[in-house]
């Protein structure tokens, strides 16, 4: 590697100097600008606004859903990753390119694409309906449609790592004559487990601050189904920038903590994935 | 591939039937969902909400804010990648985190820090008054909010890529006398035109489609501030449902045909030993 010193390659000043301008414009100056809003509120002020019952009530519902649609993506990730990497299938690279679907649908194409399916009237809707189970407009019809957002995010964070998976310790351990189950818990499973984490947690951030895909199916009911970007949303459209302030806050530190923690376990994955 | 055949046949199966069943609900139903719906008044009703006039006023702001999110971010990314993996200095763990901020924060508070920057509350409100410039409610907030929301997508396709690569080709280059643009056009472009085509097919996918961060800054004006997302939204609030799906299509074979490049691209990639994606 090179020693620090003389930058043997030219352009250093402009190229630094557009990246800087630009990150100041988009990132820097409105972050400045919500630190700033900040400081003109008092800590109480915050508290206040962010331990009312509503706002409360909302973290429950977003944090619920959020996690349990990041679980769920967590198993099927894991799966859909294995069935991608091992199998041989028709309609495989089909499969593939659809995981991440998510990621080029416009979320509020996505929300009343679902909302229609599962409500009452709706293909997969009326088949729930039977048993007595209503998906869209409750908690349940959150979770769906955070389910759709995250797909991609396990499936392309354990598919990499299986990939790299040396097939040896497989046959090593069937050789010495271990179970298929026993195999997938205790050599696959290690290996695979601490990016399927990586994925849950950036499946996790990403489903906490979505709201364009949540909002149709949601039906918005306060206590129930209101998830807290509806909350600052709703507080912008009163010009109450401190409240929605304040709430945003609270989503931020917890995005910024998911981010940290992820990023430890990531570091922990390059390792083994190697350079 | 020699390990194809881990596992038993049937769970090789039940597990290919489990995730069948999952891309065929969770994916490839609401796809179909929205052509059904949009269809279902047959094919004149589709054309006239499709070609309505605050359609097509909403389809070309989505255009224009798209442009200058795909033309600001390949700026940004061939700079930013550029400066953090060409050269040594201090803060660059900090500079590498400030890109990813977009990304990790949720649109509707994208949308928010905009609204204090520019807002009425702002310190910069009077100056834009001075110079007639409106950006929240208007079309200057949405563009910022889809170069914001976009912001990092070119420059993080395109960092590990340098990365992998190194500098001694560059540093070579330089030593015999290249200037900083010969260098780049001429030793590092070629290593990275896969993973800069990805990088703004992605772009454009996340452009084309966000909606809570535009959603926070328009002010909603049909055929003034109306983006094609918030259009469908403000069809379906009003119970609009088969204009809303038809105007969703448009979206939806946008999505499609996103995906089909970006698998394009990546085969490609992949092809030319270019580490893509």
């Amino acid at each position: 590697m090179k020693k620090a010193g003389k930058r043997v390659i030219p352009a250093f000043g402009i190229s630094m100097g557009v990246t800087l301008a630009m990150v100041s414009l988009i990132v820097i100056i409105p972050l400045a600008s919500l630190v700033i809003f900040t400081s003109h509120m008092s800590f109480s002020e915050i508290w206040e606004t962010i331990t009312r019952e509503r706002v409360l009530a909302s973290f429950k519902v977003s944090f619920i859903t959020a996690f349990i649609a990041s679980l769920i993506n967590m198993v099927m990730g894991i799966i859909l990753a294995w069935v991608l990497v091992r199998y041989d299938f028709p309609l495989k690279r089909i499969i593939d390119g659809l995981i991440e679907l998510p990621f080029a649908m416009p979320t509020a194409v996505a929300g009343i694409a679902l909302t229609s399916l599962t409500s009452d009237k709706g293909l997969v809707g009326k088949f729930f309906a039977n048993f007595g189970i209503k998906i869209a407009y409750t908690r349940i019809g959150i979770t769906v449609a955070l389910v759709f957002i995250g797909i991609p995010f396990v499936v392309r964070a354990v598919q990499p790592v299986l990939e790299k998976l040396d097939p040896s310790y497989e046959e090593a351990s069937k050789v010495m004559g271990a179970s298929g189950g026993k195999i997938f818990r205790s050599v696959i499973l290690p290996e695979i487990l601490p990016p399927a984490i990586t994925g849950f947690g950036l499946a996790f951030g990403r489903c906490l601050g979505e709201y364009g895909s949540v909002v149709f199916i949601a039906g918005n009911k306060p206590f129930e189904t209101e998830i807290t970007p509806l909350i600052i949303m709703s507080e912008l459209q009163e010009y109450d920038y401190s409240s929605a302030t304040a709430i945003a806050l609270v989503m931020l530190v917890t995005a910024f903590l998911i981010l940290f923690i992820v990023n430890l376990i990531q570091a922990r994955n390059t390792r083994i994935l190697g350079r | 591939m020699d390990n194809k055949n881990t596992g038993s046949k049937v769970t090789k199966w039940i597990l290919v039937g489990i995730s069948f069943l999952f891309v065929f609900v969770m994916l490839i139903l609401p796809l179909v969902t929205v052509i059904m719906e949009a269809l279902r008044k047959g094919w004149d009703t589709y054309i006239q909400a499709v070609t309505d006039e605050y359609t097509v006023k909403a389809l070309l702001l989505t255009l224009e804010a798209t442009a200058f999110a795909v033309i600001f971010n390949t700026i940004f990314g061939l700079f930013s990648a550029w400066t953090i993996t060409k050269y040594r200095f201090r803060g660059k763990k900090i500079l590498t985190a400030l890109i990813d901020v977009p990304v990790t924060v949720s649109p509707i508070i994208a949308g928010l820090i905009f609204v204090l920057t520019f807002g009425r509350q702002s310190f910069l409100y009077p100056y834009l008054q001075e110079l007639n410039i409106n950006v929240v409610f208007a079309v200057p907030g949405i563009i910022l909010a889809t170069v914001f929301v976009t912001f990092p997508f070119i420059s993080r396709e395109l960092i590990p890529v340098l990365e992998a690569q190194g500098t001694d080709e560059e540093e070579a280059s330089a030593l015999m006398g290249a200037g900083g643009f010969k260098i780049f056009t001429k030793v590092t472009f070629p290593h990275i035109k896969w993973a800069f085509l990805y990088g703004i097919v992605l772009c454009v996918a996340r452009a084309i489609g966000e909606f809570g961060a535009v959603s926070v800054l328009s002010g909603h004006l049909r055929g003034k501030t109306n983006t094609l997302p918030l259009h469908v939204e403000i069809l379906f609030n009003e119970f609009q449902y088969v204009p809303a799906f038809a105007v969703s299509s448009i979206l939806v074979m946008l999505a499609v045909a996103i995906l089909i490049i970006r698998s394009i691209i990546e085969y490609i990639g992949k092809r030319n030993n270019e580490d893509v994606r």
